[in-house]
């Protein structure tokens, strides 16, 4: 199973500030009554960023100026509750291909990296600074570069950290682990006569 | 060399190394429930794959089942989808489904249990994050992703990477009152909300020693809420107690081994941890939350933050995102705060020994006039064991609306739904913004008693005060 390796991802940032940022805020629970991904894009952090009746509140995926981001930068924890891969599938249905930020939940990190989404870790100045330069430009490119471990923008570079698994897995074209797991089938059958409780 | 828990079980459960560094792990119990299993069932279809180990697959509806409605098609036509989804992929794929029909369906995290599923020295996989609960019996469970669903269906395996070990040792007694939620959520607010992350909790010390199954459940259920990806107990004489005679319990000489070989799984003397933490359990009051994160919390006796007061430009803000939601004013005690709704269940808060404990003061008492009271038991044998005891006849005539089992208000993804700004009084995990149903509703997490008294006095309450309570 052929994969892209994921060595760059390049195009305009935006930023959602704030730490400990949930999934029930990125994607709400009342969206995931569906029986396919298709279409949670238009719900990402929906209850932030309308009202009731629909209409905006401030947000920066409001501002018509960000369309098109590619991008996604946040602070601490983000991704943090439920295990629901809705949320990291939100964010790409929505445009995003990686996410920058100070660190991650466990689980949505291992979701994000599954779906071949890079999400990288910088400090909160660094963000900060790619923030403040695409305040300023929002047409700004920004380039993330996995393989280096760095983002570069508008003649600045800065360095990133990430899981090395991770890193390994989206530079070499191995994220979603499902052809290598298949392969060990014969292991599994093996370890599977080791343990009594799976006796059929 | 000596062992921690977590080690052996990953060891028993290694296939191989993948490529990437991470280890190919076997998961021996694969829960599966409809929110979040119908994408990976359309993955494995796209693969044209058959589900590896039908009969490790374990099924049941949870979170979108409404609680005043048992009668299909539901008046969601969007939960009837999911539930009708989940039943033909089970028929399809030869899994065990504990449907309502069944009188076994509930919450995925109590049925398990229940069913004697959920055993020691077991690797565990549910697509919920709250599948750190099943740690109680000292298996190590992970909540996942509907991708990594779709891995442990096609293959019973799944890539991960080694976790850290933090022993959390808790010693003493717990003052009447005070009971095991009162303990994970002190351990959160201790901890922190992504404290635990890269970590497995173990929790440990004389406390989880004498704590029964149900407490251990919701201790671990919330163990994720402090960024532990599992948490766990190790297995002893209680667990041994509770799993005896269950359906999927081994019986006979299968379980006289399995009880030698479950006792070789706890963590060895001496092993090594990568953190320990030790707290005094007569330190612990009842703890209620105050803000949007389950790290938010304080004891009932105390006041809400400052941001005046923060110690850093972080927590300063969080404060102050915390309080423009909850519309709370800092200073003011937490005590006292008005409530609208009450809350009783969930995966952490909604087993027998939840009801038993709130029945027992409940009797003769009345929820205040104008609070919604709604229980809903975890399961449908705990609903059943609640009309055996009469708790469902205590509860309702105390003014509690007595309800079918699921998930329900918990995240409200049925039609158990906080209205506008109201505050709800929850024994439920998450207060984040939203959590129950709507965009402004506000949470506090509690223990089921204080819940109780939240729902007589309509206020926060202090347990201690409202009920004559008695030592555990």
């Amino acid at each position: 199973m052929a994969l892209a390796k994921i060595t760059q991802v390049s195009g305009r940032a935006v930023c959602v500030s704030g730490n400990d940022i949930d999934t029930d805020r990125i994607i709400p629970a009342r969206f995931m009554k569906c029986v396919s991904f298709d279409g949670l894009g238009e719900f990402l952090f929906y209850d932030v960023r309308k009202n009731e009746d629909g209409s905006n509140k401030p947000h920066p995926l409001n501002e018509s100026r960000f369309n098109g981001a590619t991008i996604l930068l946040s602070g601490a924890n983000f991704g943090c509750g439920s295990s629901r891969e809705h949320a990291p599938q939100a964010i790409q249905k929505y445009g995003f291909r990686a996410v920058i930020a100070e660190n991650y939940a466990e689980i949505f990190f291992g979701n994000s990296t599954t779906l071949g989404m890079p999400c990288l870790c910088a400090s909160r100045e660094d963000i900060a600074k790619i923030a403040a330069a695409v305040q300023a430009n929002p047409q700004l490119e920004v380039v993330l570069d996995v393989v280096a471990q760095e983002v570069r923008f508008g003649g600045q570079t800065i360095k990133t950290t990430q899981r090395e698994s991770a890193r390994d897995a989206l530079i070499n074209g191995r994220w979603d682990s499902i052809g290598e797991l298949i392969d060990g089938k014969d292991a599994v059958a093996k370890l599977a006569k080791t343990l009594p409780y799976l006796a059929a | 060399m000596a062992k921690s828990l977590i080690q052996k079980v990953w060891d028993a459960h290694t296939v191989r190394q993948l490529a990437n560094g991470q280890t190919q792990l076997l998961i021996g119990t694969h829960l599966i429930h409809e929110v979040t299993s119908p994408q990976a069932f359309g993955m494995l279809r796209d693969l044209k794959l058959p589900v590896a180990m039908p009969h490790r697959t374990f099924a049941t509806v949870d979170h979108i089942v409404p609680t005043d409605q048992f009668a299909e098609p539901y008046s969601d036509p969007l939960a009837q989808a999911m539930m009708d989804a989940l039943r033909k992929n089970c028929a399809e794929f030869g899994i065990t489904f504990f449907d309502r029909q069944s009188g076994k369906q509930g919450v995925v995290h109590i049925v398990g249990p229940e069913q004697g599923i959920t055993q020691p020295g077991t690797t565990i996989a549910c697509g919920d994050s709250h599948t750190s609960t099943h740690g109680a019996f000292g298996a190590v469970a992970f909540g996942i992703g509907t991708t990594q669903i779709r891995d442990v269906l096609a293959t019973q395996t799944m890539a991960l990477g080694e976790l850290k070990v933090r022993r959390i040792e808790v010693n003493g007694k717990l003052h009447p009152g005070v009971y095991a939620k009162d303990v994970i959520l002190h351990i959160i607010r201790t901890l922190g909300v992504n404290g635990g992350t890269g970590f497995a909790y173990e929790y440990a010390g004389d406390l989880f020693d004498r704590m029964s199954m149900e407490e251990r459940m919701t201790v671990c259920n919330m163990s994720i809420e402090g960024g532990a990806r599992v948490g766990y107990v190790n297995p002893d004489e209680t667990t041994f107690a509770y799993l005896q005679g269950r359906p999927y319990s081994p019986k006979g000489a299968d379980w006289d081994a399995a009880v030698k070989r479950w006792k070789s799984f706890a963590s060895d003397a001496g092993c090594h941890y990568d953190d320990v933490v030790k707290i005094d359990a007569a330190t612990i009051e009842p703890t209620v939350t105050w803000g949007i994160n389950p790290g938010q919390g304080l004891s009932v006796s105390e006041f809400i933050p400052d941001p005046a007061k923060a110690t850093s430009v972080d927590e300063k803000s969080s404060i102050e995102e915390a309080l423009a939601y909850m519309k709370f004013k800092p200073g003011a005690p937490i005590k006292g705060t008005k409530i609208d709704v009450a809350f009783l269940g969930s995966c952490t808060n909604g087993r027998l020994s939840d009801f038993q404990e709130v029945a027992k003061y409940m009797k003769g008492r009345k929820v205040a006039k104008g609070i919604k009271a709604i229980a809903v038991p975890g399961s449908q044998i705990v609903a059943l064991q609640c009309a055996k005891l009469g708790i469902d006849k205590v509860l309702s005539e105390a003014g509690f609306e007595w309800r079918e089992a699921g998930c329900s208000m918990c995240l409200a993804m049925n039609s158990d739904k906080l209205v506008g700004d109201q505050v709800s009084a929850s024994s439920s995990n998450r207060n984040f913004k939203g959590r129950q149903g709507s965009p402004t509703g506000r949470t506090i997490l509690m223990s089921p008693l204080m819940v109780a008294a939240a729902a007589i006095t309509g206020t926060v309450s202090d347990v201690r005060e409202v009920f004559a309570v008695s030592a555990n």
